[in-house]
């Protein structure tokens, strides 16, 4: 199916960008890769008659630490260059990983990160990584910017806090301390390329006594926006990790998927597997942070 | 929502046209510049039949609006032979080993191939049907596509496994 015809704007700045989005509001769209957009235009399902192209706004695919040592990922960083990072693979594993097993490798080498969080799906592979690493989007509006955690970001089925007259900056994502450890666990119907029917995120930091400080854990493809669990996370918190214990937090992680049934798994499997790969998750996420050796 | 003027790199070649903002790269590399080596299977970015190299990576050129293709080296398969009448190593191996049947998923399957070996020399198979894995083929069963890539790779880079 042919895409529907549009206004393209090719902003070169972000600020300019943003005037664009201001003025046009609802009738504008921001491109990126435009791996979900075009999809979703060609099969009628959106209809911008503007679309805000960022392919010409300069350096804005940097991942660099910014003044106060956190990450800061710009709003073309692709899923290609997230997945090989260096500070990605050795900081963030279980976001090196869901980078790595987003869509294809053609996908990944057009889509952005900041891309697959902003359309709000609740399958979105990097979205659990990225609310178990506690990340925030800086948001662009014409007051100024706004930092909104991702966790108050998502509202549900593709809808978020983000507003038709605003812009996404950057994402924030906070340093680990020592100790810790994150991981990606994902179930679904093809080993490659599919949609998750399942995913589930862990992070933990452990003190020197080896007590869990932080804990937490995301749920995908089980509730109309991807979830935090925090019953689960308050169990763990103040614990020594043990199975029984990673067991318990499972559990209650069950509890609180809420899935439908539909093509890629049905609600009851779907609330199975959030329990075995809870447990892998935080299984995963505890080696990594008691191997680590910075 | 007239047409705008874009200017394209297309296999080192300059070209400068009218296009609507819609246009797919792939449509305007086929429709109207016709260099129908690539090919259109699904545009949604699942078959991997469109795939091009864009400043040498590659992407689907379904998913790609030509606007957004200005100002970056774009290389199809007719742009990946090293001369008009001499095949490219990875096209010579898909030729000798039977990688070809209906052909119609070849030429992405070549442009994932030489994406791959450009970054990774020496890929083990596991990596090749990773590499592989946005291209879908329904007539070989990719063994022999494997097969070729590794013949290439060995001959390209001169490894014996």
């Amino acid at each position: 199916m042919a895409i529907p015809n549009f206004n393209y704007l090719a902003p070169t700045t972000l600020k300019e960008a943003l005037t664009m989005r201001v003025s046009h509001g609802a009738k504008s769209s921001i491109m990126a890769g435009g791996t979900d957009l075009l999809i979703k235009m060609a099969h009628r399902n959106h209809h911008p008659e503007y679309v805000i192209g960022l392919n010409c706004v300069a350096d804005i695919n940097y991942i660099r630490y910014n003044a106060a040592g956190n990450l800061a990922i710009g709003p073309m960083a692709k899923l290609s260059t997230i997945m090989d990072h260096p500070d990605i693979v050795s900081h963030f594993p279980a976001l090196s990983h869901s980078s790595g097993v987003t869509a294809t490798v053609q996908i990944r080498n057009m889509s952005t990160l900041i891309g697959n969080i902003v359309n709000a799906s609740p399958s979105a592979d990097n979205a659990t990584p990225l609310l178990v690493l506690d990340a925030s989007l800086v948001i662009m509006h014409e007051g100024g910017e706004r930092e909104v955690p991702l966790h108050e970001f998502f509202l549900g089925f593709g809808n978020s806090v983000m507003k038709p007259t605003e812009l996404i900056k950057e994402m924030i994502l906070p340093m680990p301390g020592k100790n810790s450890g994150s991981s990606y666990q994902k179930i679904s119907t093809r080993s490659k390329v599919d949609i998750a029917g399942v995913c589930v995120s862990a992070f933990l930091t452990l003190n020197d006594a080896g007590v869990i400080t932080t804990a937490r854990i995301a749920l995908g493809s089980v509730a109309p926006k991807p979830i935090r669990v925090p019953q689960a996370e308050q169990v763990l918190e103040g614990q020594k990790p043990s199975i029984e214990l990673f067991r318990k937090a499972a559990a209650l992680s069950r509890e609180e998927a809420k899935p439908i049934s539909d093509m890629r798994a049905s609600a009851d499997y779907r609330k199975a597997m959030v329990e075995v790969l809870t447990i892998r998750a935080l299984e995963a996420s505890l080696l990594i942070a008691t191997n680590k050796t910075h | 929502m007239t047409k705008v003027n874009v200017k394209l790199k297309i296999n080192g070649d300059p070209y400068e046209l009218a296009v609507r903002p819609n246009r797919t790269l792939v449509e305007v590399l086929r429709d109207d510049l016709h260099l129908t080596g690539t090919k259109i299977g699904c545009k949604t970015g699942d078959c991997g039949a469109c795939t091009i190299l864009l400043d040498g990576k590659s992407v689907c050129s379904c998913m790609t609006l030509a606007i957004e293709a200005q100002g970056k080296e774009i290389t199809t398969i007719e742009g990946v032979g090293l001369s008009y009448d001499k095949l490219h190593p990875i096209q010579e191996a898909f030729v000798n080993e039977g990688a070809v049947q209906c052909g119609y998923c070849t030429p992405g399957m070549i442009m994932s191939a030489k994406n791959l070996l450009d970054k990774n020399p020496k890929p083990t198979e596991l990596e090749i049907r990773k590499a592989l894995s946005g291209n879908l083929c329904r007539c070989t069963g990719y063994a022999r596509i494997v097969k070729a890539i590794e013949v290439a790779s060995e001959k390209m880079y001169n490894t014996q496994k």
